[in-house]
């Protein structure tokens, strides 16, 4: 680790070079976006504590590190076995991989995938069929508030693109992996998303973060997702990241008239993670269901936040995030859910739900509603407690020993968000993940 | 021997003395009522004897088939054969019914030294003790308890009662809150459980229940004792009669030795 007197300097002295060196050939709108971007993230600097988005979370072990950017090291090879325990047991559809941010050809396959939709690499999809992609790359997520997201703008190079047109069905579940190795040095990825729903389009998608082996190294991630007129949006994330991984990521979703959008977030690496989930309403009839699981232990702090704009009338938001947090581990929830003046009939609800399992564990918990319209259904509650230890009595009673009864009853609070996922194949991975974290993994599995 | 041996029994919550000494034997085949009115110490003495931490025993014991029930834990009690059916049987949303009720019966059954059951051979078991609760076959994929209205919740207890078949039930009030209807398919419940090598005990305020379980003795509970016991006469004249005469007999009698 390098101390360094301002710590955007490194990544401006990063952009010179990354730009020079492997961005050269980019259309030229694209290089005007990255200046722009970088110039925003100048500006900005990164945060400190003193912002109210990033009061709870100290950013300094980030800026603190010197990260190579990824792409500048040679070589995304990586023999596919290596991927065994990050990809899903058993999945359908296509799946996407992502070598320290470079999309991986050789990892990758796609299948099932209907005429004219285009799945791919955003690098690709850059460097063969640009025109394609400037109307959308960075309209959705703003980079004008947040540095991460305006460092991703000005950096990003891959992820994935995809365009559904209008009336088309992707039927089968689309998975990206994002997989980190150690390098000599911590490096940093940029990966972008991008996805585009035509009118009436429908797809599934899940985004999986994972670290391959223990390294520190920074992943700071950014998803966009226009949604138009009637699509229809699943989208699914998972984090897990090498406990010292940085993780940093956006989701900027906008829907259309008579959308509908369910996202899952689940967190459970990472040793620093911060999540902003953003959405807007620009249209009349949408449906968002918004929902989200931290499960983190030891020093882990993972910082969800989230911000549902209700722009238009007859909208409805449902937000729920749980947390488990066991340890010394830190978690936030920062809930933000705007009705702007004229979103009448307005229905919102944000839940926040926390379950401390050490003393020694914490959670900062702000849910928020913000009404500016006069005829609106709106609710927000926030709880944290510990295991309800007259339920555990009454497993108890019932012959089950008492470290399963807090291990079965810890489960089946997460529960509640993994059943909402829709992709069987992401759900089963989520069981697994979490019972491997509690005591007597196989009578609790019985139990439920 | 006695199936259970409660002997001089002391039991308090925070700073308040419930339970002043209550001496108690069942045995195999019997089933006892155990009344008093409100406060009494009736859902103290059953949740003390099913182990529920907030009660703290201060003096006395409790031989359960002779041995010391007070040194084992709440799940050691289960597998030994002691079942308590709750009051208020807790809302645990996330587990399912059916999955909670096999692995109880199969850490009972691991404790007994049997094999476990698999799916199918559970199901065989509880297929008819649904029928006779009255319990549908959706009950099954329900989170326990959650959402169950107040009858659905005391079902549930003795159906969970039919299928760990304890050797000692105790009831804390499972006619509390019940219309007439559910108290019938209850206590029918109960009433085929009755077994020459099991013992029922039954707590409540109101004899009404035992119209339905008709008790081989009965045994008043006031003010943390038991005060009187006698045959299922008893009952019938406490609902003639109320709590009023017992209580005064018992501030006349003299104070337990302890």
């Amino acid at each position: 680790m390098t101390d360094v007197a301002d710590p955007r300097e490194p990544y401006l002295a990063d952009f010179a070079r990354v730009e020079r060196e492997f961005y050269g050939d980019d259309p030229s709108w694209l290089r005007e976006t990255r200046r722009k971007a970088l110039a925003t993230f100048h500006e900005l600097g990164f945060p400190t504590q003193k912002h109210e988005m990033w009061k709870y979370t100290n950013v300094a072990p980030i800026t603190r590190t010197k990260f190579t950017p990824a792409v500048t090291i040679p070589g995304n090879g990586l023999p596919a076995e290596k991927l065994g325990p990050v990809v899903f047991g058993k999945f359908e559809g296509s799946e996407l991989v992502f070598v320290n941010g470079r999309f991986s050809r050789t990892l990758s396959s796609v299948r099932g995938v209907a005429d004219g939709v285009r799945l791919g690499s955003l690098a690709e999809a850059l460097r063969e069929r640009p025109s394609e992609v400037q109307p959308y790359l960075a309209k959705t997520a703003r980079y004008d508030a947040n540095p991460f997201t305006a460092l991703n703008t000005a950096f990003l190079q891959d992820g994935a693109f995809i365009h559904v047109p209008p009336g088309r069905i992707v039927e089968e579940p689309v998975h990206l992996l994002f997989v980190s190795t150690s390098r000599q040095e911590p490096a940093v990825a940029y990966p972008r998303n991008l996805f585009v729903l035509e009118e009436g389009a429908q797809l599934t998608v899940t985004e999986s973060y994972a670290g391959l082996d223990a390294g520190v190294y920074f992943t700071n991630a950014v998803t966009e997702a226009a949604v138009k007129g009637g699509a229809v949006l699943d989208h699914y994330k998972l984090q897990r990241e090498s406990e010292r991984a940085f993780h940093v990521a956006t989701l900027e979703i906008e829907q259309g008239r008579g959308t509908n959008v369910s996202d899952g977030s689940f967190s459970l690496g990472g040793g620093l993670v911060r999540n902003d989930v953003n959405q807007r309403f620009t249209a009349e009839g949408g449906e968002i269901a918004m929902n989200g699981l931290y499960s983190v232990t030891g020093l882990q702090h993972v910082d969800n936040h989230t911000r549902i704009d209700h722009l238009t009338p007859h909208c409805t938001s449902r937000e729920l995030y749980k947390g488990i947090l066991d340890g010394r581990a830190r978690g936030v929830f920062y809930g933000n859910i705007i009705v702007h003046p004229g979103a009448q009939k307005t229905n919102a609800v944000q839940t926040n739900k926390n379950l401390l399992l050490s003393k020694e564990a914490l959670v900062d918990s702000i849910p928020g509603l913000q009404i500016y319209a006069n005829d609106v259904k709106c609710k927000h509650g926030s709880t944290t407690g510990q295991i309800d230890e007259d339920s555990v009595f009454y497993l108890r009673s019932r012959g089950i020993d008492a470290e399963t009864a807090r291990a079965i009853l810890t489960y089946a609070f997460a529960r509640e968000v993994v059943d909402l996922v829709r992709v069987p194949a992401m759900r089963a991975t989520l069981g697994v993940l979490l019972l491997s974290r509690l005591p007597n993994s196989e009578a609790v599995r019985e139990a439920l | 021997m006695a199936l259970l041996e409660v002997k001089g029994l002391r039991a308090k919550v925070g700073d308040k003395e419930i339970l002043k000494g209550v001496d108690l034997t069942v045995n195999v085949g019997e089933v006892h009522a155990i009344m008093g009115p409100n406060g009494s110490g009736k859902s103290t003495l059953a949740n003390v004897l099913a182990g529920r931490l907030n009660y703290e025993v201060i003096g006395g014991k409790v031989l359960y088939e002779g041995k010391d029930l007070l040194a084992m834990k709440p799940e050691l009690r289960a597998r030994e054969g002691l079942f308590l059916a709750f009051q208020y049987p807790v809302e645990i949303p996330g587990v399912g019914n059916a999955y909670f009720l096999k692995s109880a019966l199969n850490s009972i059954r691991r404790h007994r030294g049997q094999d476990e059951l698999d799916a199918m051979d559970f199901m065989n078991i509880v297929t008819d003790k649904m029928k006779l609760l009255g319990l549908d076959e959706s009950f099954l994929g329900r989170s326990l308890n959650d959402g169950f209205s107040g009858g659905e919740k005391k079902r549930n207890e003795i159906f969970q009662m039919a299928v760990l078949e304890p050797r000692l039930a105790v009831l804390d009030e499972t006619d509390s809150g019940l219309d007439i209807d559910a108290l019938r398919i209850v206590a029918n419940g109960v009433n085929t459980m009755r077994a020459k090598d099991r013992a029922i005990v039954v707590v409540t305020h109101y004899q009404r229940i035992l119209n339905y379980i008709t008790p081989d003795f009965v045994h008043v509970l006031v003010n943390g004792r038991i005060a009187k016991s006698g045959g299922r006469e008893l009952a019938l004249e406490l609902e003639k009669r109320g709590y009023g005469w017992v209580e005064e007999e018992a501030s006349h009698a003299p104070a337990a030795v302890s």
